[in-house]
């Protein structure tokens, strides 16, 4: 019976893994050898996991001109004092100096901030529609005295096996009028059979008593699933709306098959997928950098370092806390298989 | 089911038919909709006649696919990569979650973990930029393999003509950078319901470390790695074209080009939808004959199936 050798919700205690492994008894030299380098070798995955994304933050604060002559790995921003200062243009004698020049266009300028916004009222408004609807959807065919939901799940189940793939999904939402238009995102994904699975199970789970105790005190459907079903599931919704999240916040190629002839519609990541691949972009960055940094072929690098940072690191200042619900995450969805 | 049940069922359940509608219609719309769609591949696509109404030419935009040399070209780069990424993307997440789970330090393993699992969550377009950056002419990649000697010159590895040696272990490699982490969480997970008697057995038979992993450990989260291995398998032609799109050139095709991007191009940007869907029907014929075949070995050979 393979689905029940894929019951991982018994015992996911990651912590407590190695207990009751025998640490008792004295280890061999062998066993020995292998964990001083089971010590390296996760030392050194950890380092290369780390080391690009601190690379990047040390540029973002270095000199644009030492940046030009730099060719190797960053770990301290170029021209800082102590680390390696004194070096001067030889032309005009100004020292090269670390700077926070980068940061300062990224801040001023209008596109991105734009982008920035644009990403928000994606994931915001996506996030609470794909609740909305995905919670109301799987109270339906969560119900289990009805004649038709199960043939409706079935119909809808298709979706996990088959779609239409990328160009007829693409018509069907300019015959509706839709590409170009803020409504083609947020009802992109919008509704996830996936989703829907994990949210009737979760309301399965839930004690008949409450609902039969709840139907005497005259509550309708909605007071049940809003006010009773919803706030005893926060776990699962926590969980489907921060996966949701992560994607839309991360997603840029929906975005440039749906919106690619509007710029004002662009969310974040098209916007720097623009400044970091096209050599001048649409974005005003061009100028921006001319009138703060100096030369626009040495501002450039510099800027996109910036950008990197800009978009990246409000999201990581938020994954030490949520990444506990990834582990979650992850069980519930391969529950489902 | 007699028609006085329906009525009945109806009474009661109105209120949850009409709560259901939304779904329903989303599902169509969405869903059901496009399948229908695909019979654009039947079909000469012109804007004025739409989907419905377009000039229906029979297999004709098969034909026309088969017939070129792209065909040969996708295929193979998708193949390639897919191999290649299937030979270090599955055993790398199954090997880290081993060396974690031996890591007696929890505060260490807790560490690593989260590292581990950072890159997962930075966006496509910043990994790409990234990446762009280490294998620039003078990033430090290229530096580090011009100091080694593996390259003559100092060029991108990614633009120039570097790219025919290098586009596929750059993406291959970067994969593996963004998502071992990530990927060993289901095994760590699998390896803590291990049943811990079977360790304790393992140890009175005189079983080692060594030996315990191999007849208790491996054993224990081997439905899980065979799931693992068929999804791989059936998905082998579905190379994602997020990371593809961002990465490669014309220039470079002849080695980056796979069947995704060859159907977003031809169907989004050069306006063949027929040809592209037809590509594509083609593509899903393929990856669910994957499915099957990778289903029924695995259930030969390891009692485990999806289905």
């Amino acid at each position: 019976m393979p689905t029940s050798q894929l019951n991982l919700t018994n015992n996911i205690d990651v912590s407590k893994l190695s207990q009751g492994r025998g640490n008792s008894i004295r280890d061999t030299p062998a066993r020995k050898v292998f964990k001083v380098f089971n010590y390296i070798f996760l030392l050194a995955l950890g380092l290369v996991c780390l080391v690009p994304l601190w690379h990047i933050a040390m540029l973002s604060f270095s000199n644009p001109t030492l940046i030009q002559r730099n060719t190797g790995l960053v770990l301290w921003p170029l021209g800082l004092a102590p680390f390696s200062g004194g070096q001067v243009n030889q032309q005009t004698g100004v020292p090269l100096t670390a700077t926070l020049a980068g940061y300062q266009v990224v801040l001023s300028n209008a596109a991105l901030i734009r982008g920035y916004a644009n990403t928000i009222f994606y994931v915001g408004a996506g996030c609470f529609l794909s609740i909305l609807f995905g919670a109301v959807g799987a109270y339906c065919v969560s119900r289990k005295n009805t004649l038709f939901m199960m043939p409706l799940l079935a119909v809808i189940m298709v979706s996990m096996f088959f779609n239409g793939g990328l160009v007829p999904t693409y018509m069907v939402y300019k015959g509706l009028g839709m590409v170009n238009t803020r409504w083609s995102l947020i009802l992109n994904g919008m509704l996830n059979i996936m989703n829907i699975i994990i949210l009737m199970t979760a309301f399965r789970g839930l004690p008949d008593g409450l609902e039969e105790s709840a139907q005497l005190d005259g509550a309708g459907h909605m007071t049940m699933l809003f006010k009773i079903a919803l706030p005893l599931c926060k776990a699962s919704i926590a969980v489907i709306a921060l996966f949701y999240a992560i994607g839309k916040w991360n997603d840029y190629l929906q975005a440039a098959i749906y919106v690619n002839g509007k710029r004002a519609l662009y969310p974040l990541q098209l916007i720097i997928r623009d400044i970091l691949t096209q050599p001048t972009s649409p974005t005003g960055m061009e100028v921006d950098i001319a009138s703060s940094i100096g030369p626009a072929n040495e501002g450039r690098a510099l800027v996109e370092y910036t950008t990197i940072m800009f978009s990246t690191v409000p999201l990581l200042c938020f994954y030490p806390f949520i990444q506990k619900y990834f582990v979650k995450g992850i069980m519930i969805g391969s529950i489902k298989g | 089911m007699r028609l006085r049940d329906i009525k009945k069922d109806w009474m009661i359940n109105k209120a949850v038919y009409f709560m259901a509608l939304p779904m329903l219609i989303y599902f169509i719309i969405f869903n059901w909709l496009p399948i229908g769609g695909m019979m654009l591949a039947f079909e000469e696509y012109s804007s004025r006649g739409g989907t419905l109404g377009s000039q229906y030419i029979g297999f004709q935009n098969f034909v026309d696919f088969f017939a070129t040399s792209y065909l040969a070209r996708i295929f193979r780069n998708t193949i390639v990569i897919s191999l290649m990424s299937m030979a270090i993307n599955f055993p790398a997440p199954i090997i880290l979650a081993l060396l974690l789970n031996e890591m007696e330090n929890q505060l260490y393993k807790k560490v690593i973990q989260t590292v581990s699992y950072m890159p997962y969550f930075i966006s496509t377009v910043v990994i790409c930029g990234i990446i762009k950056d280490f294998v620039a002419n003078d990033g430090p990649i290229t530096y580090a393999l011009y100091n080694m000697g593996v390259i003559s010159t100092r060029q991108d590895l990614l633009t120039s003509g570097l790219a025919f040696r290098f586009f596929r272990p750059i993406f291959v490699i970067s994969n593996a950078w963004q998502s071992t982490g990530y990927g060993s969480i289901i095994f760590l997970a699998m390896l803590s319901s291990v049943d811990q008697e079977l360790y304790e057995a393992a140890k009175i038979d005189g079983a080692g470390r060594w030996k315990q992993t191999l007849h208790v450990t491996i054993p224990g989260i081997l439905p899980i790695i065979m799931l693992m291995l068929i999804m791989q398998v059936s998905s082998l032609l579905n190379v994602a074209m997020e990371k593809i799109l961002l990465l490669y050139a014309a220039t470079n095709y002849e080695v980056s080009d796979v069947i995704m991007t060859f159907v977003y191009r031809s169907g989004l940007q050069q306006g063949r939808q027929g040809y592209a869907t037809a590509v594509q029907i083609f593509n899903s014929l393929i990856s669910m004959a994957l499915l099957l075949i990778s289903n029924s070995v695995s259930r030969k050979v390891s009692d485990f199936s999806l289905f």
